[in-house]
């Protein structure tokens, strides 16, 4: 899993029927420092996050689990908000 | 999943059995600022995107041969969705 920063939305009306009702956020993967890390990506969202928040997301097949039954075709997904982290 | 610009299509006659019927497109992922960024690859289309549009590619195997309906297809990228926006406040 990987920490990240919301920092914004899409809007897609056109979309897998497993998406709906799925909310799509941009994320700015973050370093342990909270300095950006690495390329900006979609993901779901399943603990209701917005923009601004520090957020963690999974990668890969998994990240359809947290929809289950339903198993949305995503590659990315949002499985908590953090409220704080310290390093060292 | 990346956001892309659907740039072609690709046309295979030729191909693994479980492909039939699928619709393959060259999709050019996307910064935000809208800048290509990295190569283009092929993706199944799963929501009937066309050329010049921006759409939302999850870039996983098993998502996209569920995008496509077929169990043990063997695909790596399937397009998920057509954009109709994306807002970024702080980026704008």
């Amino acid at each position: 899993m990987h920490l990240a920063r919301v920092i914004g939305e899409v809007v897609a009306t056109i979309k897998d029927d497993n998406l709906t009702g799925i909310k799509l956020m941009v994320l700015q993967p973050i370093g342990a420092s909270g300095d950006p890390a690495g390329r900006t990506l979609v993901a779901l969202d399943s603990v209701g996050a917005g923009v601004g928040e520090h957020v963690f997301f999974v990668r890969g097949r998994e990240a359809a689990y947290p929809f289950y039954p339903v198993e949305p075709p995503t590659d990315a997904s949002i499985v908590g908000i953090v409220d704080h982290w310290t390093v060292g | 999943m990346q956001i892309a610009e659907v740039v072609g299509t690709v046309v295979s006659t030729q191909k693994n059995h479980k492909l039939e019927g699928a619709k393959l497109l060259l999709v050019q992922p996307l910064t935000l600022e809208g800048t290509h960024r990295g190569t283009a690859l092929l993706a199944i289309d799963a929501v009937g995107a066309g050329v010049g549009e921006r759409v939302l590619v999850v870039i996983e195997g098993k998502a996209a041969g569920d995008a496509l309906g077929r169990k043990a297809a063997p695909v790596d990228a399937a397009i998920i969705g057509i954009i109709d926006s994306v807002d970024c406040p702080e980026t704008e």
